[in-house]
């Protein structure tokens, strides 16, 4: 065994260094010249201050704004330093409380719209951090965002369509709407 | 399965099918390079000399077991303390706190045996320098490992006569460092190309465009959180205008998680969060880089023991089980769930959702949608990797059903780096055995009798973790410590707790996370499987090794029966589903059938 323990002590060691220590601070270092934003969060800044990341989602609750996907990180929604879902399998019941809450607050904030609620408006995203709605689900809060800055329906449409991109390459993931960037734009317009 | 799943299971596929051969092949060559004259190998001369490595020493079973032991041993005790030691070492600008000793334990155990199971959020427990120098490392060598356990198994096969089964330090030193480095380097820059951030700096406060209510814990001088009579958090209205984001070098670890077959996030969402997981096309690479290995190593297996067919056939049965899971998971999950159709208790006030139409969205990211969640769970937990795009806990019953099977046949399927190929080559022996039996012949593969010595080893090996799975089980089941974990009531409950025990026998890591693990009896209980799980299978794999690079070649006759093409698949198919079925149906019973019983009560 001790025959064994100086090749294994050595070894060890070597390849943490060069597994632990230099290959991250080179993937950094090659990764702050060539692609200086994505290595720093793709923040997105306004005036000057960073307000949100370009990844990230961020809770909106104001009926002027489009909604984003319920978060169950805690312990505020959209808590982007403790990712994490809700982990409610489909037969609890608390599941089925929350999609309740979650139409109901929608209709609170719109009560003429009666259309059917698409699924991922109200349910709780894997990451907590969700930053896109499917275009269906934007549709569904096209009208009364609209009525909130006295726009017209096509101006929040056009705004609308400027934030939503298809399917990666035509064929990967879903087609999507991304909330943040989509209410900056609606900020934006009105100013 | 709509078009759009047809398709990505259909690419993705292909491209698994494209890149096995040229990695395989190159793989093989790494694996069994002598010492030639070439700027490899004057690193390799430099470098073997200065930790005292004799290049040409071939190991026996036992020696070479020894070797493997004491490293992943070293492994432990330096994930442990980095841990424990945390808030007073460097490159910890959260000044997370030390880790908890059970916490620890249970951390270091799982990284070192290729599980990455997860106790702790990442972005709330661990500083950057215990992500790289103790997470990351073990990314590397953990998966190294698996890598020169199948290797030794194939040079058993492939030689005869001989007493050594190679160098275990020379083996380890190439795995990593000639796959597995350069491999997690390209692929690490490819992934901060996409978002994905490397970093060391703080984490990032950003002032948000809404203001969040919520509901905050009361906490006492001590910082704990205030509990009424009843045990419940004492709450109070909060708001807040900011958001902290968390930050850190995880493009480096995203890559070596995925490629390794580790699956330990750097974030607690794992590759469902945007900064490991951040678009669509990301998420594709991500799925092919968690098969990647495992299927080359099934190329260099047909590569070192000089007939490619063996290998393909071991691929085609793989790929037909997976490719079935998959379609599952991805059908059962675009069914929805029916009690989320309908909101509302009188027919005149109720709204619909297209909870039915949409599929079940749960615990699932908008960006990759149904078919492309499912399918990243079949394949992470088909090969033992458990990252997790998507949250498995929600999942419908059966859709949630197909990891769980996935893990206990052994993470054969593709399986882990190494230990997917080595698992399979097992379930192989296994089948040739049985025919064997059913034909009245010695039975043989690759040249090899298969004697009582070798069905000892695999009956071990095969056995081994469905007792784990199973005992473990039970014993959390029956005591108030287990049944205190669990989140959901009713039969996921205890589908919980076994997902939690098959993950952590099989060495996967994904959960059915609600479970809250992170307690001292979770802790010591999984980290004690975990263990055994990986090294009760890689002792007796090595020992078969050693046997069957002792025996003699017998030539193929006549009566030899062939070990490729679609018979032998199809026998290596039923062993496989029939060892895994019969030992987990009563407890799948239990949890996943008794709950889509219960979920469409109609049907």
């Amino acid at each position: 065994m001790k025959a064994l323990l100086r090749p294994a002590i050595s070894l060890f060691v070597l390849l943490s260094v060069v597994t632990g220590l230099l290959y991250p601070m080179l993937v950094t270092g090659v990764a702050r010249i060539a692609f200086p934003d994505a290595a720093a969060g793709s923040l997105i800044t306004r005036d000057g201050k960073p307000i949100g990341s370009a990844l990230i989602g961020q809770n909106f609750s104001d009926p002027k704004y489009f909604w984003g996907r319920p978060s169950a990180t805690a312990p505020q929604p959209y808590n982007a330093a403790a990712s994490s879902g809700s982990n409610q399998g489909p037969l609890n019941p608390a599941l089925a409380d929350a999609v309740k809450a979650r139409v109901a607050a929608l209709h609170a904030a719109d009560p003429g719209n009666r259309r059917p609620v698409p699924i991922d408006l109200v349910t709780a995203s894997a990451s907590g951090l969700d930053p896109h709605i499917s275009p269906a689900a934007a549709d569904y809060q096209v009208e009364r965002v609209a009525r909130a800055w006295h726009l017209e329906e096509k101006t929040v449409r056009q705004l609308l369509a400027e934030n939503t991109e298809g399917r990666d390459l035509g064929v990967f993931g879903e087609a999507r709407v991304h909330v943040l960037k989509l209410n900056v734009a609606l900020d934006a317009h009105a100013r | 399965m709509n078009d759009h799943a047809w398709i990505l299971l259909g690419l993705f596929m292909a491209m698994l099918l494209l890149l096995a051969r040229p990695l395989g092949i190159y793989i093989s060559r790494v694996m069994t390079m002598g010492n030639h004259e070439t700027w490899v190998s004057g690193v390799e001369k430099a470098v073997f000399r200065a930790c005292g490595i004799q290049l040409d020493e071939e190991m026996g079973w036992l020696q070479y077991a020894r070797a493997v032991l004491l490293f992943n041993a070293l492994g432990l005790l330096a994930v442990y303390s980095l841990q424990r030691l945390q808030l007073w070492l460097p490159l910890n600008p959260q000044a997370m706190a030390n880790v908890s000793p059970d916490s620890a334990f249970n951390t270091a155990v799982s990284f070192v045996t290729n599980t990455n199971w997860q106790g702790y959020g990442g972005e709330s427990t661990m500083g950057y320098l215990v992500q790289m120098l103790g997470l990351t490392v073990q990314n590397f060598v953990s998966a190294a490992t698996g890598i020169v356990v199948a290797i030794a198994l194939i040079r058993g096969f492939a030689r005869h006569s001989a007493a050594g089964i190679g160098n275990a330090w020379a083996d380890l030193f190439r795995a990593t460092v000639w796959i597995l480095l350069p491999l997690s380097l390209l692929f690490a820059l490819f992934l901060s190309s996409q978002g994905v951030i490397q970093n060391f700096a703080a984490y990032q406060e950003v002032s948000t465009l809404d203001v969040t209510t919520y509901q905050a814990p009361k906490l006492d001088a001590d910082g704990q959180a205030l509990m009424d009579a009843q045990g419940n958090p004492v709450t109070e209205a909060a708001s807040t205008t900011t958001q902290t984001l968390a930050m850190g070098p995880v493009a480096s670890q995203e890559a070596i998680k995925m490629l390794g077959t580790n699956g330990g996030g750097f974030f607690n969402a794992n590759s469902a969060h945007p900064f490991e997981n951040p678009t669509p096309l990301v998420n594709f690479l991500q799925m092919l880089s968690i098969f990647l290995i495992p299927g080359a190593l099934c190329v260099a297996f047909g590569c070192i023991v000089g007939d490619e067919r063996q290998g393909w056939t071991v691929f085609a049965a793989m790929a037909l089980l997976f490719v079935s899971f998959a379609i599952g998971a991805i059908t059962f999950e675009q069914q929805g769930n029916p009690l989320l159709a309908k909101v509302g208790d009188s027919e005149a006030t109720s709204v619909r959702t297209t909870a039915l139409t949409d599929g079940n969205l749960e615990g699932k990211e908008a960006r990759f949608g149904i078919a492309d969640s499912a399918l990243f769970a079949t394949i992470t937990t088909a090969a033992s990797c458990g990252a997790v795009n998507s949250m498995h806990d929600s999942f419908t019953p059966l859709g949630g059903a197909v990891p769980l099977v996935m893990m206990q046949l052994g993470e054969v399927v593709f399986g882990g780096v190494g230990s997917g190929l080595y698992g399979m080559l097992i379930f192989a022996v296994l089948a040739v055995f049985i025919a064997g039996l059913m034909i009245g012949r010695t039975p043989e593969y690759l040249g090899k009798k298969i004697e009582a010595h070798e069905m000892k080893m695999t009956s071990i090996a095969i056995l081994a973790t469905p007792l784990l799975v199973l005992v473990g089980t039970a014993v959390a089941v029956m005591t108030e410590a287990g049944r205190a974990g669990i989140a959901n009531p009713g039969a996921h409950g205890f589908s919980e707790i076994l997902y939690a025990l098959s993950s952590a026998a099989n060495n996967n890591g994904s959960a059915f996370a609600g479970l809250s693990a992170n307690t001292p009896f979770y802790n010591v209980l999984l980290a004690v499987v975990m263990w055994f799980g990986r090294f009760a299978v890689i002792v007796p794999v090595l020992a078969m090794a050693g046997s069957l690079a002792a025996k003699k070649r017998i030539s193929v006759t006549a009566g030899t029966l062939p070990t490729h093409g679609p018979l032998f698949v199809t026998l290596l198919i039923g062993v496989v589903l029939l060892v895994g079925l019969l030992n987990y149906v009563p407890a799948l019973a239990l949890g996943p059938l008794v709950e889509h019983l219960v979920l469409w009560p109609t049907r």
